[in-house]
């Protein structure tokens, strides 16, 4: 699995956010609400519905991607927000929306999942009730052999590509598949992603705690006059 | 096992393995007690509960909130309560019998009051009144607005942090459950209000914070003396 790093609370405006690399894949998440839906017919009475925008920046990618949603955005946007959707609590909130922004800033294969990882500490962070945290992860098979987290040559030119989400619990709330796959190489891709998964759960939780015990610290005063506070603490 | 106290969780993580102990913020699955929020666990007498580290307000029966009127429309205010759900002020909910036509004449758009919340039902449709001798539009003083979640922190135990603020202030402080508060005194006192309301908010989860706070001030009115 390729090196991750997760910076949670990015953005000053969101509700909650997270900046998330997998490899070479850059990606940053924004959550607002829950929050009234425009346009009104689209709310809910019962429960909160979920929104998801999945969207490619143009630079993202080396040949230029126009800007805009388009199909495979969607689908991805769609996937995505069921993937999250299941753990969250939305008949707390009737009436109202959780939209969910993820923004690829940088793609190398397997963005979907990164894209679903940040999501999931965005949530959190924003206070958003959930029964747990979902991560993902992609297997794959290159050059024949099952592999995990498939980076973009090995995904361009392999035989198959399959994310999976989950809970930590092993809920399933994602699994696609592109490409040939045995049914024993099946067996072993999902064995392997799951596990994939597993590991991103640790870094995914990892980076929310940590996030509290530097707040613990207590720096005092985000002010002006630090040196005159700073004495009085002393 | 039961989570230490004041352990921050994730959602799902496990805070108690006697379902008897579920508190606010936590779940129960297969006997067992999950967290549902990104927080910190606390035990108290009969349970654990998660307070959160961030989230929205939601408006509940008896509580008293600070508003601001964003439209008028018909025989109601639309009030802005800094949550999800707008809140409603009915014209028979004004402590005085007023016409339609004069509505804006006591309660214009952008006015702020201190109202409490009358109804709330299952669809959230908020519901607030002033009848209350200590309700109503808020004249003079100023406003500040703090995430909800800190707002348990700066009430204190017994009403310990608020009360030891007014005292030390020198101010009037009204804490709205919604995140607002408004002061009210001179202008300097008032700079000093906003100013530590705003640090308690951010140190709202660490220890012995009613002290330092009572020491900051004392620092802070003896500097400038």
């Amino acid at each position: 699995m390729r090196p991750i790093k997760i910076e949670v609370g990015v953005l000053a405006r969101a509700d909650g956010s997270c900046y998330m690399e997998m490899g070479n894949n850059k990606v940053i998440a924004a959550v607002y609400g829950p929050r009234e839906v425009h346009p009104r017919h689209l709310q809910d009475v019962t429960r909160a519905i979920v929104r998801f925008r999945y969207n490619m920046a143009s630079f993202s990618v080396e040949d230029r991607k126009r800007p805009g949603p388009d199909r495979r955005s969607h689908e991805v946007s769609k996937v995505s927000r069921d993937s999250l959707a299941p753990v969250i609590l939305t008949s707390y909130f009737p009436r109202s929306v959780v939209d969910i922004f993820v923004e690829v800033l940088q793609a190398d294969a397997g963005t979907r999942t990164v894209g679903i990882n940040a999501a999931s500490v965005a949530l959190a962070d924003a206070g958003i009730p959930m029964t747990s945290l979902i991560s993902a992860c992609a297997a794959g098979k290159a050059g024949g052999h099952i592999v995990l987290d498939p980076m973009k040559q090995e995904d361009n030119f392999g035989e198959a590509d399959m994310p999976l989400a989950m809970t930590p619990n092993g809920e399933i709330t994602l699994l696609q598949m592109d490409g040939d796959f045995t049914v024993d190489e099946f067996q072993e891709a999902l064995e392997l992603a799951k596990d994939g998964c597993q590991q991103v759960y640790e870094i995914q939780r990892k980076a929310l705690t940590d996030r509290y015990s530097q707040m613990k610290e207590g720096d005092l005063c985000g002010d002006a006059n630090p040196v005159e506070e700073a004495q009085a603490y002393e | 096992m039961d989570r230490m106290d004041r352990d921050v969780v994730v959602p799902g993580d496990l805070v108690s393995d006697d379902p008897q102990k579920a508190g606010e913020g936590t779940y129960v699955k297969d006997g067992k007690v999950y967290s549902l929020l990104y927080g910190l666990a606390s035990s108290y007498k009969d349970g654990v509960r998660v307070i959160p580290l961030a989230g929205k307000y939601v408006p509940s029966v008896g509580d008293t909130v600070i508003g601001v009127v964003d439209d008028i429309v018909f025989s109601n205010w639309i009030i802005n309560v800094n949550s999800p759900y707008g809140g409603l002020l009915h014209i028979s909910e004004y402590p005085k019998k007023i016409d339609m036509n004069e509505m804006s004449k006591y309660l214009r758009i952008g006015s702020s009051i201190m109202a409490k919340v009358k109804d709330v039902d299952s669809t959230m449709k908020v519901e607030l009144t002033l009848n209350d001798r200590r309700l109503g539009m808020l004249k003079r003083g100023r406003v500040v607005e703090i995430s909800p979640t800190r707002v348990p922190r700066l009430i204190g135990k017994g009403g310990s942090m608020i009360n030891m603020l007014k005292t030390e202030l020198n101010c009037n402080i009204f804490v709205g459950q919604n995140g607002r508060i408004w002061v009210d005194g001179n202008d300097r006192d008032m700079d000093l209000a906003l100013k530590t309301i705003l640090i308690i908010e951010k140190e709202a989860h660490t220890t012995g914070l009613t002290d330092r706070i009572s020491e900051f001030l004392k620092t802070e009115k003896v500097a400038r003396s």
